[in-house]
């Protein structure tokens, strides 16, 4: 009789528990990714996580790692604190659009500009989704919200934020990468980020920073299949997919001057 | 050989928390507290992995330092009037996580950016909780340099404690002016680590949080921190007494205004009027029932004395509770009376049968 291998099963690092999430939503994808992440560098005992304000705030209840909660778009701020006070430690800071590039935009630019240790697990689905679907920093022109009923008007509402971009500019950034999370190739391309940014933490190089682009069928009033296309054909158009700062790519071994 | 030295205000509070074990320190420059920033940024290093992060902001400045906290480690902010409004985000969340840390206000004229000088105008601010929420802070109120140095570290000593965040409340006088100190041996640190968070190892993950979504929950919550500020008000609860038998009123005042109350009972006593002292050192839990003990061992009349428009008067009415008759002088806005300007209020309000009240001269 052969021998019964396990392919596939439910990573060390995340509790088993049934999530919050709505069907479709890329949050639990990416938890799950993280997790494999985890379990494979062997760093669960040593990773500390800081939950959003947001649709992942009880993110606690399923990362099976240690975490402390933030005020809402805080994260930086409080991952600095903890990475300060424990250098060899993993500290992650898991945000979504709303959190990270418009409540907490000056607490994630400087903990870009002092080049902290840290990671940024960055969820970009361009709403708040938490609340009900409102206009988010990064919500598409023309995107209908409930607070831009007729769709976001740049001069009414003002562009989409490229959050990514701005900090890829700052000396203190190690790696920034925009992924997406809408089919098995790309999936697994954005595990391969996550682990490039928290080996590059490891090695402390540098602020490290990964963008998924995540659907949320929910507050795009959606089917799960439709909001997966309307990542790949409209998001992705306004939000390149790609490396946008990879220090070591460029032949430095780390951005300290 | 004594060990006293002459330090200004803010410099104390500064070797203090560097005595007292304080291993992150995140502050953003607002005057009049600058001095205890520059302090830590020079001395965080002399305690073993000390940290000193000039932060981009208070809210973020609060917000490290509950990062830092949540580890273990010993913490503290400080800042003026404008930043502590700033910070209160991070007050609340630290009491509703019940995180320890010390937060200092060098405090200004307000509201608003008000002015630089010495004012006493976050009374309530401080004592009323500040940010959102059902929770309290203990608030410590000292009058000199030897208090500031005395008072910081027992901050420390609380905020552990009680694993709350603790104010150490002072006015831009108490912080730029300069005395004798003498630094006491710190109290070992006695501090549960079982709830920090420092990575699960083998064990079991944990997590701090203060998001507690079904009403029970939140509810049994609030009342687990009621019970934790109940025993804060029956064992800290402190304050100054100096009373004597013949006096014919107690001022009730604190920090700066203590000091200029005690020039003024000087003079008022060489005019042969005898007049004492309540002076609170801990603003919240207010020292209620002991200014009861003392309007009902006698004193008929009660001055209230601050450089703000009367709101530590609210918590004497209530302390007092109509047992003796209570007048208020109070100068806000930076300007800081002469004792003397303190004594011919008091004389005059003695002898002047007719004033029931009065919030002016």
């Amino acid at each position: 009789m052969a021998k019964e291998k396990i392919i596939y099963q439910r990573p060390k690092s995340l509790k088993k528990a049934y999530t919050h999430y709505c069907p479709g939503c890329g949050h639990s994808i990416v938890h799950r990714i993280m997790c494999e992440v985890f379990d494979e560098m062997d760093i669960r005992g040593i990773t500390i996580g800081v939950p959003p304000a947001g649709c992942a705030v009880l993110a606690y209840f399923y990362f099976d790692v240690d975490m402390q909660e933030a005020p809402h778009g805080r994260g930086p701020a409080v991952a600095t604190g903890i990475k300060r006070m424990l250098p060899d430690r993993v500290v992650f800071s898991y945000q979504g659009d709303g959190d990270l590039a418009a409540i907490g935009t000056a607490e994630s630019f400087h903990a870009a500009s002092r080049g902290e240790n840290i990671t940024v697990i960055f969820i970009n689905n361009a709403v708040y989704g938490m609340t009900g679907g409102q206009m988010a920093p990064t919500t598409m022109l023309g995107q209908k919200t409930t607070t831009s009923p007729a769709g976001r008007n740049s001069i009414i509402d003002g562009y989409p934020t490229k959050i990514s971009e701005a900090l890829a500019l700052m000396p203190g950034t190690a790696f920034i990468e925009r992924c997406m999370v809408t089919s098995p190739a790309s999936i697994l391309k954005t595990k391969k980020a996550i682990r490039k940014a928290f080996e590059y933490q490891r090695e402390q190089v540098g602020f490290t920073m990964v963008e998924i682009l995540s659907p949320c069928p929910t507050n795009w009033k959606m089917t799960p299949l439709k909001s997966l296309e309307w990542v790949e054909e409209e998001m992705k158009k306004h939000y390149p997919i790609g490396v946008l700062k990879d220090i070591k790519a460029q032949g430095k071994e780390s951005n300290a001057e | 050989m004594t060990n006293k030295v002459l330090m200004q205000g803010n410099l104390v509070i500064g070797e203090a928390a560097i005595r007292s074990g304080c291993r992150f320190y995140a502050g953003y420059p607002i005057t009049p507290q600058n001095e205890i920033t520059e302090y830590m940024a020079e001395n965080t290093a002399r305690v073993e992995g000390g940290v000193f992060i000039q932060s981009e902001s208070e809210i973020a400045a609060i917000n490290m330092i509950a990062g830092a906290s949540a580890t273990g480690a010993r913490v503290m902010t400080s800042s003026s009037g404008p930043g502590i409004s700033l910070k209160q985000e991070g007050i609340s969340s630290m009491a509703a996580c019940e995180l320890p840390g010390v937060i200092v206000n060098i405090m200004r004229g307000g509201p608003g950016l008000g002015n630089i000088l010495p004012a006493q105008g976050d009374y309530f601010q401080a004592t009323r909780g500040g940010g959102h929420g059902d929770y309290r802070t203990i608030v410590l109120a000292p009058g000199c340099a030897q208090e500031l140095a005395d008072l910081t570290m027992d901050a420390f000593d609380l905020a552990d404690k009680y694993r709350t965040p603790v104010i150490l409340l002072a006015d831009g006088m108490m912080g730029q002016m300069m005395e004798p100190v003498v630094f006491r041996k710190p109290k070992p640190r006695e501090y549960r680590t079982e709830f920090s968070i420092t990575g699960a190892g083998e064990g079991k993950s944990k997590f701090i949080k203060g998001l507690i979504l079904p009403a029970g929950d939140m509810e049994a919550h609030n009342w687990k921190l009621f019970r934790k500020y109940e025993e804060i008000t029956r064992k800290e609860t402190r304050a100054v007494c100096e009373i004597n038998p013949d006096d014919q009123a107690v001022i009730v005042a604190y920090g700066t205004a203590s000091r200029i109350a005690k020039g003024a009972i000087k003079r008022l006593k060489d005019q042969g009027i005898s007049v004492g002292l309540f002076r609170p050192t801990t603003l919240w839990p207010f020292p209620a029932a002991e200014l009861l003990r003392v309007v009902r061992g006698g004193t008929k009349k009660v001055l209230v004395f601050e450089m703000s428009t009367g709101q530590m008067l609210e918590d004497v009415r209530l302390a007092v509770q109509g047992v003796a008759e209570i007048d208020f002088y109070g100068r806000p806005g930076g300007t800081v009376p002469p004792p003397v300007e303190l004594a011919n209020v008091i004389a005059r309000r003695l002898t002047d049968k007719k004033r029931v009240f009065n919030h002016f001269e």
